[in-house]
């Protein structure tokens, strides 16, 4: 147990930067889910089109190969980045891709009278897509959003697979010192249960916030 | 596909719809350019950089790589779904004695991330004598998180079936445990096979994880090849170009079992992702 408590400073650090990537590549990914939902559920064909494949392609690719990628093979074309900002830019366009889905899901559960309610009223495309379609969607997939939270929480940990020292690498360096894997382990596995408790505590009073009684 | 948004377009709007296309197709172009420019101006379009790739001994290495993420995904995926069926039985058993430590189970280890369990298998067992061969380093691990999203598909599965199927087996005189085997479980069976494949999907990525286990599947090999011959960014695109394909062919028959289930079944007694099933996306 003691190898837990001497070495405080480095998991507190470890689990800054996991968090730290964990907001930022959320707020990342939100943006992005946004912007590829947007395309998919537009009348272009060919950004419709564009955002299909790239949503098939991200959810297909599994997100250490874009690590292992994006960190070892862009500096040979020239793209250089802080290895804890390539792998946040990663997350969030991995992530990206599942939020878009969701999001998607969550428009198709909206009726079709709603669309054409707000058409009817005059709205363009972009106006019922942000007064109408999207308050009542983002209510409907709160609880999935939620998850891919808690599922991004833990991926950061694979940044650790490329060097970045976050929560899981900090409790590797630390038993590596100690060889104490159990207590050091078990302390790293209740911070993340720590944060997912709190992500599915924070959707859940969402969900009831924004629960629409009909 | 959701027409929700928009009408059959006017003239107007086909203008918009044209003007969009162009600058889509434009904005697309200009990426495309700008990544062309950058593998050029470092050299790394040169045929001899990507020549390798077009012979067979790279392609064996690398199929033999293939062969074992085919193998560890295989075998995780047998032990975690067996492991699933026993937990969604016990999170719908009457005993409290059964669901509690099962619902436990699930619960735990869904917000523990998997390389934390590749960690420990690595790392803390071997210190208490369990020094386990490599491939078990990385199945391990896999099964024991895997189980755990598995059991929660069987578990909405077991649950989408209709309560009057299990009563009416046990109103036929079955015993609680004849109505489950032969009657709940074939029905429930048959509606997550979609679930189950695309979940394999997800298991699939996850053996990308012999990386750090440097257990040979595909990802390690191609890191073994790239430290090899130096071709960094291009071994790279190959392997994911080989994730890609084999991900989506089985993404693809995940879709058409679920269209073709949807099809007997009809849409109605298809089950909706339950609310509290993740969609794996390691």
């Amino acid at each position: 147990m003691s190898a837990l408590f001497d070495h405080l400073p480095e998991f507190w650090q470890g689990l800054v930067v996991t968090l730290q990537m964990t907001m930022t590549s959320f707020a990342g990914a939100a943006v992005v889910g946004l912007v590829i939902v947007a395309m998919r559920v537009g009348p272009v064909p060919v950004l419709r089109r564009v955002a299909t494949v790239y949503v098939e392609t991200l959810q297909n690719l599994p997100l250490l190969v874009l690590l292992v990628l994006a960190v070892f093979g862009l500096p040979e074309i020239g793209l250089k980045a802080g290895l804890t900002t390539t792998a946040i830019v990663v997350i969030a366009l991995y992530e990206g891709a599942y939020i878009a889905e969701a999001l998607r899901s969550g428009v198709n559960a909206i009726s079709a009278g709603q669309g054409e309610a707000a058409r009817a009223l005059g709205l363009t495309f972009g106006q019922s897509l942000r007064h109408v379609v999207l308050p009542q969607a983002l209510r409907t997939v709160v609880q999935p959003i939620g998850n891919i939270f808690i599922a991004l929480t833990m991926n950061t940990s694979l940044a650790a697979a490329v060097g970045v020292v976050e929560l899981t690498a900090a409790a590797n360096r630390v038993n590596l010192l100690e060889a104490q894997p159990i207590p050091i382990f078990v302390g790293a596995g209740l911070a993340y249960a720590a944060i997912a408790a709190g992500a599915g505590f924070v959707t859940g009073r969402l969900e009831r916030r924004l629960a629409v009684a009909r | 596909m959701s027409n929700l948004l928009f009408d059959e377009p006017g003239p107007r709007a086909r203008r918009r719809i044209r003007l969009a296309t162009v600058a889509g197709v434009l904005v697309l172009l200009a990426l495309l350019a700008l990544a062309v420019r950058q593998f050029a101006a470092n050299g790394q379009l040169a045929a001899e950089r990507w020549q390798p790739y077009a012979t067979w001994p790279m392609w064996r290495y690398l199929l033999g790589g293939l062969w074992s993420t085919a193998l560890a995904a295989v075998v995780s995926a047998a032990l975690a779904m067996a492991a699933g069926i026993a937990l969604a039985l016990g999170r719908v058993s009457r005993r409290r004695a059964v669901r509690l430590p099962s619902a436990a189970y699930v619960e735990a280890v869904r917000t523990v991330p998997a390389l934390l369990l590749v960690y420990l298998v690595l790392f803390a067992l071997p210190r208490y004598g369990l020094d386990l061969p490599l491939f078990w380093k990385l199945v391990v691990p896999l099964a024991v998180s895997n189980a755990a999203l598995f059991a929660e598909v069987f578990r909405a599965g077991i649950m989408s079936v209709e309560r009057g199927q299990g009563e009416a087996a046990l109103a036929l005189g079955l015993s609680p445990g004849q109505s489950m085997r032969l009657v709940v479980l074939p029905q429930a069976a048959r509606r997550v096979l979609p679930s189950i494949v695309s979940q394999s999907v997800g298991l699939l990525k996850d053996t990308s994880l012999g990386f750090v286990v440097s257990y040979a599947e595909l990802l390690y090999s191609g890191k073994v090849l790239a430290n090899f011959n130096g071709l960094l960014i291009q071994t790279y695109i190959v392997v994911a170009l080989v994730y890609l394909v084999v991900n989506a062919s089985l993404s693809a028959l995940a879709r058409s079992l679920d269209r073709s289930a949807a099809g007997r079944g009809g849409a109605r007694r298809r089950i909706t992702r339950g609310r509290r099933i993740i969609r794996v996306n390691r």
